[in-house]
């Protein structure tokens, strides 16, 4: 927005009460502003409106029952905290799962990087009252949550994973399905890129907006497209691979000025690596397994086994009764992946029992959002809205 | 590289600090003394570790350990693509260690947040609050002695009585 440099009145300092239920807050937020007529001048996030205590549940739940709980953190890409999650209790029980199993990983993961990204550009927009952008979007990211339906049979509350593999392999015929949506992926990105890029009113309201600098993304610890949009050129995918990153060919898309319009176009960028490595792992789709073998006794028997045999029955006990189950080595593992927004970890500490000791999640939305009253400092009020979008926060990730 | 290199010379550097040095599942875990982490993490951002990648806090009491708390560093050298988790340990008696948000800005909310789930206090914060729960609230939640089914936190929840009265359940 157009700054009034000149301060002809003097007005009172005034208190503004953001949130909890702001429409662009997307969630529970609540930030105390105070305004020196139209501009902030100080802003306090308080956040834990939707503190739900998952870390202190983790402590309760087994290894395999946790994943649901991992559905709910980041609900806008739950696949990717339960591959995050069950990598990082492979990496603690140092399990080795097969390729397939990470190709899929890979897939799925990248599907829920562009609807993540999709909904989140489309968030921004709507915010600054472009609406048609969100709504291609969102007609898009609909077809891909079909996607995720016909894999793992439902929409949000996926937990696809296991601790050693997957619940279930993909169909057949998923791979077609899958093309015919990327292809509209592609071409709504297109769409909204035509829309938005040479705008002039979202030019205006983007541009010099939240500016984070290299220095500051490192101090605050930023990561993910908000990091990459400020020049730091660091993605785990590339830097420190796991789940198979290192067979992909795909480019890390960085932005020099790290403001709002530049957090969009690395987001509308990403989209389209994303696109790319589905392709790749949809072609180089290896056959095999997607769970460990069972006689480690880490892995639960196909339902089907369960349900129609006694051996299967028993052995599906084995696994989860209280007093039996897999046996993690006692020690600590701290797994970093590359969410949608930025460096999504988890660390389990175990005692060598079968549910962990601790269970932490590095949530990126609450790093990230960390750095919003300095952004925010001397804008306009109506600049609240556009950086918010820009930083992606999900609520349930934030307060855990 | 530089994880071995740093792993060689800290305990000549910091002889009475670091207690003990472990690796797990090909993670390097330094071990030190709490009231001199802002030292060691002073020198070892400048020897690379310019990333605070996280930082929480674990409660020893049935895992055992040197002391009661130990709060977790996760480091990252951006140049070698190495990280490194240093732990510090915390006594129950007098649960407070340096902190480090003058290092990294991203320390002030984390360390908020083990303020408020573990009750360990942080010398030197600018605004050590409560972030997640209320600021009235009683107990540290993530402390391994605080019951999973809560504490008091419902007893002061007004009783709304509406319309027709349920029959009262047996005691």
């Amino acid at each position: 927005m157009t700054r009034v440099t000149e301060k002809s009145l003097k007005t009172d300092r005034m208190i503004l009460n953001f949130g909890p239920q702001h429409p662009s807050t997307h969630g529970t937020l609540r930030i105390i502003m105070e305004l020196d007529g139209e501009t902030v001048t100080k802003a306090t996030p308080e956040i834990g409106y939707l503190h739900s205590g998952f870390e202190k549940l983790g402590e309760d739940l087994d290894f395999n029952q946790y994943i649901t709980i991992t559905d709910r953190m980041n609900y806008l890409s739950p696949l990717c905290n339960n591959v995050a999650y069950a990598l990082a209790a492979e990496k603690l029980m140092e399990l080795e799962v097969s390729k397939r199993t990470e190709y899929i990983r890979v897939l799925m993961c990248e599907l829920s990087r562009i609807a993540d990204h999709l909904l989140s550009v489309g968030m921004l927009a709507v915010d600054l009252g472009a609406l048609t952008a969100f709504l291609y979007g969102f007609r898009v990211r609909e077809d891909i949550y079909d996607l995720f339906e016909i894999a793992t049979g439902t929409r949000l509350t996926t937990s696809y994973t296991l601790v050693g593999g997957l619940m279930r392999d993909i169909p057949e015929g998923f791979d077609k399905a899958v093309l015919k949506v990327l292809d509209e992926v592609n071409e709504v990105a297109n769409d909204i890129e035509t829309l938005l890029n040479k705008n002039r009113i979202w030019h205006d309201r983007t541009k010099n907006i939240g500016i984070i600098s290299k220095e500051d993304a490192i101090s605050y610890g930023i990561s993910g497209p908000m990091a990459r949009a400020a020049g730091l050129d660091w993605d785990i995918r590339v830097n420190e691979p796991y789940s198979s990153y290192e067979e992909f060919d795909f480019d890390v898309v960085i932005a020099l000025n790290g403001d709002v319009f530049d957090r969009y176009l690395v987001r509308m960028e990403e989209i389209r690596q994303s696109i790319r490595i589905c392709r790749q792992s949809l072609e180089k789709m290896p056959s095999g397994d997607v769970i460990v073998d069972p006689g480690l006794g880490y892995s639960l028997p196909p339902k089907d086994e369960v349900y129609n045999s006694i051996e299967g029955l028993i052995y599906h006990f084995e696994v989860t009764m209280p007093n039996r189950g897999m046996v993690p080595p006692v020690g600590e593992a701290y797994m970093p992946t590359e969410s949608p927004n930025g460096e999504l970890g988890f660390y389990i500490v175990s005692d060598g029992k079968r549910t962990p000791y601790r269970v932490r999640t590095r949530p990126p939305s609450l790093i990230n959002y960390s750095i919003f009253s300095k952004l925010i400092e001397g804008h306009m009020l109506s600049d609240a809205p556009a950086i918010l979008g820009s930083i992606n926060i999900i609520a349930g990730e934030l307060d855990r | 590289m530089l994880l071995e290199q740093t792993l060689s010379q800290m305990k000549e550097r910091f002889p009475d600090i670091v207690l003990d040095m472990t690796e797990f599942a090909g993670e390097q875990i330094l071990h030190v003394k709490s009231q001199h982490i802002l030292t060691v993490l002073t020198a070892l951002k400048a020897d690379g570790y310019n990333f605070l990648a996280d930082l929480t806090a674990i409660d020893n009491l049935t895992l055992g350990g040197y002391e009661r708390f130990a709060v977790a560093y996760h480091l990252l050298c951006h140049k070698t693509a190495e990280r490194l988790t240093v732990k510090a340990y915390v006594p129950e008696e007098k649960a407070s260690l340096p902190s480090v948000e003058s290092l990294w800005k991203t320390a002030d909310w984390q360390e908020r947040e083990v303020f408020d789930l573990f009750g360990i206090i942080f010398e030197g914060h600018p605004n050590l609050i409560r972030i997640m729960n209320p600021d009235d609230y009683e107990g540290h939640p993530l402390r391994k002695d605080y019951p999973r089914l809560g504490r008091k936190e419902r007893d002061n929840f007004p009783v709304i009585e509406r319309g027709i009265q349920k029959k009262k359940r047996p005691e």
